[in-house]
């Protein structure tokens, strides 16, 4: 495939298989060594670049499971561009420096790319910015010192050079076209997509490629004929329409967050938690979706949201609940040729709380994920929509419980008769994560803490203080 | 003077702009080979057929070799000559390299790797403590036992009695950069690799062995490592043979670098560890008799597994003054990967031990843990009069033997003991006693949430336990220019041991650090190095670097003394200048007089680590040339619903005595910490039951992240000086401050305890699920 984009500045002209990494293809084509591996799965931020939008906005994403046709059009700063063309250090690498933020440096480059990013962003919440980068040397106290030292510092000319230069009509052009063999298409919007896809049914669609990345760098398998999302800008953003809110397939985790901040604040700060900074920027809801995990974390959520699955297939359309989308492990109500356009839910007051339990609180799949959202009129419940990831072969509704509490008083006796039906609804898996009884019994804790928490008592560890 | 200074790492300019270079970074000779291994997918048994047919044809495969390509196939061990390049028709664990596949690029290599056809007969893998008891599989015949006094007696005269049972899971190293090694072949059959390693002289033995060449053949060069922790001691053996065998079959470089997931599926961990113990005590909680039993999980071969299991019963005193003590250590041989060398070699385990019977000790007695530490510690060393031990410390408050100098089961006399006071300090800087009534106060109110509180001390032996180890050269040239390069036997994996020893070599001069350039450890400079482990880099390398900086000074103000009116012994370096008798001359002056002289002005330097002796077998000397001291104060939270945790606080006061570079110091304290606390609560290795590691990538395998630190996290650095001579009388820095992090284990015990009256008897790692374990025991609910 041919592709254009912008590298520390300078366009450049690529022709490579589509599953080429931005890693890779930095490293070994390029020679800039620079950007690491150090997982080569997106987990630990080492190869952690800066990709600029032709809309202007920037963010940090995880090069290793990039593909260069996701460049097309766009504009990449690896650690080799952060500094100032005649080799100024940037304030990031100044303070990481004077704070003795390295130690044995092989994290460094990445950090500092999300360190300049997030500074570029204006962005002080350095914990969320830095939890997609791990350091095994520092204990992370010296990169934080130096993050909030270079806060104030003034964003350097060249930082904006990339937006700037995407901006200016003609400078680049995306290069993208269809062929090769196996077939590679970056369709335009979704009726491009739509037809192709009917014409390639068997083709795997790239939207973040957070998951579909690691079909390739780990199982080190040919994808055949491939889509890339990309460039599908009718399939990205979130819109209200009346009375329901609709998320395009493409939309990014990261824009999910933002959107729920207001709306509902319990989803935002179980995406705060989704990943990293790196994952959220370039995962989709789409691909949370579609790719049928049952440990995905946005699934739970929008189940107990209410939410419909919109689902396209040439030019048919339908539509169908998100939980009845999940049919068995590995299995979902998708033919082939169709792919998922939207998801949208019902405007509603927010009553929503999500519990994610992990062995570490940033950066990691959830053990047990657990969505409420049940409504109380007078002391009784009335609606209950409660879903979990985690506990089956799929994300599922807990619907022995929802319906043990719908009509029944808010109280803690009735919490514990409820809890009961957790047993009824999931037969969990033990493996590396927990064990099948730890994750019953954390089903069953997180309703428990969804009580007290509605009767405002403490029940997040991460809301206490020394 | 530059020592004593907080410098940035010498490399931190090239770190943030990416210039510093890996192995992986070098740029790549012409028609290198990429490599990469053939794992075993089963723990245990023959392999009964291989087919590597669909491995020579996989697209850019240059080269397959397997046990039947060798005479002898190349032997890996650091100690045992146990562990063969790849198998030998045996298969010991699920991850064991079976063959090795050279190919044009690392992808090539990789997919290559997976096309084997392997049939086994397989046997049942022994991965339990209960299997390897039942089958005697052991390194060594028997356990190894050390202690001192009658502990029987003790324990049957004593009021109170407990005893109980911690596992510690094991740990992996998680180094960022991960293994990799290249060989570049030379004229007339000499190799030179260059290794991500901590121990280059041993790859230099090793690949000789391998090659069938004297040691003279090979040279090793090591710049840096993207990190090491104990597990590029010995784990990177295979990488530089397998290069190196194939560079001297194809003529061609070769570069070999692990996946992630292949380095954990191949690479040694930190040994688990389950530990018994009985105690018994007086109604104070002093402890009166002691008696631990060590069982390790050594994994498929014997690697340094002895002297670690010899460090962790060298620490199961920590800070405590036992009179009657005995600990017994079984070393198991089990089919998983060799564990390893990791930051603390053993002695976070044995640390860990005595401090759970400290904390189970208070808990029966429903006592504060603090008190019934203090009330166990060693006797404090006396503070000696000022200037009773000279050295470079003015202000030296260093003595002679306290009145009773503790005495450790080792029968080691504990003479430099300062935990009491450091105790003291810490306490009140933390304001440990009136946080521990408020977080008490605080549980009492509150239903789901609680808080728990531990102070904990650490002293730790500084030396090598294999006596001869303690050596290091150095190798120091000045240039006409006045310019200096060194080099030394140390390696640099992030510790700033460059830094440190280029300031103590500007020290001796009295030049600025920008006359100094440290250049990449090579075994052609210095020969027959230790590996830079045990904490030992900068005590070792610096004394080292002073002996060969003094003998090239020594020189020089031979030929300057007559020059400035004065004797050589009169001569000083200081300020860039060397002075003597009211006059001076800019330090590259003296050196021109020098080489114009026709004096040399290069030199090598020599250091023995003084005063150590040690019998292993009996269990008895004096292992270490002095210890490093600490205290961590940590507070934690947990969730009784769902055992989630979180530190909260930690203040640490740290013993660097008189440190080299403070600011790298704290790093190691900082780093230390959050890596040993990540060892305690959210590290967790699994295996399955057929012996395969399920948490073998950073998405399964959780290191801490960065919002996982205190958020509250007050460092500061004891301020006196080393009472044993040492380079500036600093201390050893970089394993000591791991074990700090037991504070947080011991924190999490007492909020669970906090839930009921029973002894939680926390094991870790604290995940969520086993600090919930813990609350429903503190309950008495089971």
């Amino acid at each position: 495939m041919g592709i254009r984009f912008l590298l520390n500045g300078a366009p450049h002209d690529v022709a490579a298989a589509p599953t080429v990494t931005l890693l890779d293809w930095l490293r070994e084509q390029r020679g800039l060594t620079g950007t690491k591996e150090g997982c080569n799965e997106g987990d630990c931020g080492a190869c952690t670049v800066m990709v600029t939008d032709p809309d202007g906005s920037a963010r940090a994403l995880n090069a290793c499971i990039l593909f260069l046709p996701q460049l097309d059009g766009r504009a990449v700063r690896t650690v080799e561009g952060i500094a100032a063309p005649d080799g100024g250090l940037h304030p990031v690498q100044q303070a990481m420096v004077e704070h003795h933020g390295s130690q044995c440096g092989f994290c460094t480059p990445g950090f500092v790319v999300s360190m300049a990013v997030a500074h570029l962003n204006g962005r002080r919440d350095h914990d969320d910015q830095l939890a997609g980068n791990l350091c095994r040397c520092t204990g992370y106290a010296p990169i934080i010192r130096a993050a909030r030292a270079a806060a104030s510092a003034p964003i350097p000319d060249w930082m904006r050079a990339d937006a700037q230069r995407l901006g200016d009509a003609g400078v680049i052009v995306s290069q993208t076209h269809s062929g090769a063999h196996p077939p590679a298409a970056c369709p335009r919007s979704a009726d491009e997509l739509a037809d192709w896809y009917l014409a390639h049914p068997d083709a795997t669609l790239i939207a973040g490629a957070t998951d579909v990345g690691l079909w390739v760098t780990k199982g080190l398998r040919d994808l055949g004929p491939v889509a890339f999302l990309n460039q599908c800008a009718d399939l990205r953003g979130i819109h209200a329409d009346g009375d329901t809110i609709r998320i395009g397939a493409m939309t990014t985790i990261a824009e999910l967050g933002t959107a729920m901040a207001d709306r509902h604040p319990g989803f935002a700060e179980l995406i705060r938690r989704y990943g990293s900074a790196q994952v959220r920027a370039a995962a989709t809801v789409g691909g949370n979706i579609a790719n049928g995990s049952p440990i995905g974390d946005s699934p739970p959520a929008l189940i107990a949201l209410g939410a419909t699955l919109h689902l396209r297939k040439g030019d048919a359309r339908r539509s169908v609940a998100l939980e009845d989308f999940f049919v068995a492990y590995g299995k979902q109500d998708r033919s082939p040729g169709e792919f998922v356009e939207s998801v949208s839910f019902p405007v509603q007051p927010d009553r929503l709380a999500c519990y994610k339990l992990s062995k570490r609180f940033d950066q990691d799949i959830s053990a047990v994920c657990g969505a409420f959202n049940i409504a109380r009129a007078d002391g009784v419940v009335t609606a209950a929509r409660i879903a979990f990831g985690g506990m089956a072969g799929t994300p599922r509704r807990a619907r022995a419980v929802e319906a043990a509490l719908i009509g029944q008083p808010w109280t803690e006796a009735t919490i514990a008769q409820a809890s009961a039906g957790f047993a009824l609804d999931f037969t969990p898996l033990s493996d590396m994560r927990a064990s099948a009884a730890y994750r019953l019994r954390a089903a069953q804790a997180m309703l428990t803490r969804h009580f007290h928490e509605s009767m405002g008592r403490a029940v997040n560890v991460l809301e206490v203080g020394a | 003077m530059s020592v004593n200074r907080s410098l940035p790492h010498d490399a931190a300019p090239l770190h943030v702009t990416g210039q510093a270079r890996y192995i992986d970074d070098i740029p790549m000779p012409a028609d290198c080979l990429h490599l990469a291994f053939g794992l075993s997918s089963v723990a245990r048994g023959r392999i009964t057929a291989l087919d590597v047919a669909a491995v020579r044809a996989a697209p850019g495969v240059a080269l397959v070799l397997s046990g039947a390509d060798f005479d002898t196939i190349p032997d890996c061990a650091p100690a045992a000559h146990d562990e063969p390049l790849v198998s030998d028709g045996a298969v010991h664990y699920l991850g064991q390299p079976i063959f090795l596949v050279a190919a044009t690029s690392h992808l090539a290599a990789r997919r290559a790797a997976r096309l084997a056809r392997i049939d086994y007969a397989e046997e049942p893998p022994i991965l339990t403590i209960e299997a390897a008891l039942a089958a005697n599989s052991r390194f060594e015949d028997g356990p190894r036992i050390y202690g001192r006094g009658d502990v029987e007696a003790a324990l049957d005269a004593a009021p109170h009695r407990i005893e109980g049972r911690i596992e510690l899971g094991g740990q992996e190293h998680f180094y960022l950069e991960g293994q990799a090694a290249l060989a570049l072949p030379q004229e007339g059959g000499d190799m030179v690799i260059h290794a991500s390693s901590q121990h280059p002289t041993e790859i230099q033995h090793k690949v000789a062995d391998a090659l069938g060449v004297a040691m003279h053949g090979v040279r090793v060069e090591v710049r840096r490592m993207g990190g090491g922790f104990g597990g590029k001691e010995s784990q990177g053996n295979a990488l530089a043979i397998a290069c190196a065998v194939v560079a001297a079959r194809t003529g061609r470089p070769a570069k070999m670098r692990y996946d992630r997931d292949d380095d954990f599926m191949v690479t040694g961990k930190r040994h688990d560890i389950r530990i018994d113990y009985r105690a018994g005590f007086d109604d104070t909680g002093r402890v009166l008799g002691v008696d631990v039993t060590h069982y390790l999980r050594c994994g498929w071969s014997m690697d340094l597994s002895l002297p670690v299991a010899d460090r962790a019963m060298l620490h199961a005193d920590n800070a405590y003054d036992l009179q009657a003590a005995r600990i017994t250590s079984h070393r198991l041989r089990t089919n998983h990967q060799s564990a390893t060398a990791f930051r603390g070699f053993g002695g976070p385990q044995g640390m860990a031990g005595i401090e759970r019977v400290m904390d189970h000790i208070a808990h029966r007695l429903g006592r504060d843990p603090l008190e019934v530490r203090r009330r166990n510690y060693y006797p404090e060393a006396p503070v000696a009069p000022a200037g009773a031990s000279g050295g470079s410390i003015s202000e030296a408050k260093m003595g002679g033997a306290p009145a009773r100098a503790g005495v450790t089961p080792y029968g080691m006399q504990v003479t430099d003991f300062i935990l009491g006071a450091m105790t003291a300090r810490l306490a009140e800087s933390c304001d440990h006693d009136r946080r521990r009534a408020a977080i008490a106060a605080w549980n009492a109110a509150q239903p789901v949430l609680k808080r728990g509180i531990a102070l904990t001390p650490v002293k730790f032996g500084i030396s090598f336990t294999l006596t001869h180890l303690n050596q290091a050269g150095a190798l120091v040239h000045v240039y006409q220019d006045g310019s200096i390069q060194l080099n030394h036997g140390g390696t640099e994996m992030g510790q700033g041991l460059f830094q440190k020893v280029a300031q103590v070599a500007a020290a001796r001069f009295g030049v600025g650090m920008d006359r100094v350039k440290i250049t990449a450890t090579d075994t052609g400079k210095v020969p027959n190095t230790s590996a830079t482990a045990a904490s030992s880099g900068s005590d070792l390398n610096g004394m080292a670097v002073q002996a060969a900086c003094d003998a090239i000074r020594a020189r020089i103000a031979a030929v300057v003394a007559p020059l400035l009116q004065s004797d050589a012994a009169s001569v000083v370096f200081e300020a860039g200048m060397v002075r003597a008798n009211g006059a001076e001359m800019p330090f590259a002056s003296a050196v021109q007089h020098a080489y114009q002289a026709r004096v040399s002005l290069s030199a090598t330097g020599f250091y023995a680590t003084p005063g150590i002796a040690w019998d292993r077998i009996a269990g008895k000397g004096q292992p270490f040339f002095y210890f490093a001291y600490g205290a961590a104060c940590s507070e934690v939270v947990i969730d009784t619903l769902t055992g989630e945790n979180r530190i909260l606080r930690t203040d640490i006061l740290h013993d660097a005595g008189a440190s080299l570079n403070p600011a790298l110091d704290i790093g190691q304290v900082e780093g230390g910490f959050v890596q040993g606390a990540g060892w305690l609560t959210t590290e967790e290795l699994v295996w399955d039951d057929g012996g395969r590691l399920r948490t073998h990538a950073p998405s399964t395998y959780k290191i801490p992240a960065c919002s996982d630190r205190p958020p509250v996290f007050n460092v500061a650095l004891w301020d006196q000086p080393n009472r044993a001579e040492t380079i500036y009388r600093s201390k050893a820095v970089g394993e000591p401050p791991f074990m700090l992090g037991i504070s947080v284990l011991m924190a999490l015990s007492d909020a669970c305890a906090a839930c009921g009256r029973h002894y939680p008897d926390l094991q870790a790692p604290a995940t969520p699920e086993a600090v919930l374990a813990a609350v429903d025991r503190a309950r008495g609910v089971q």
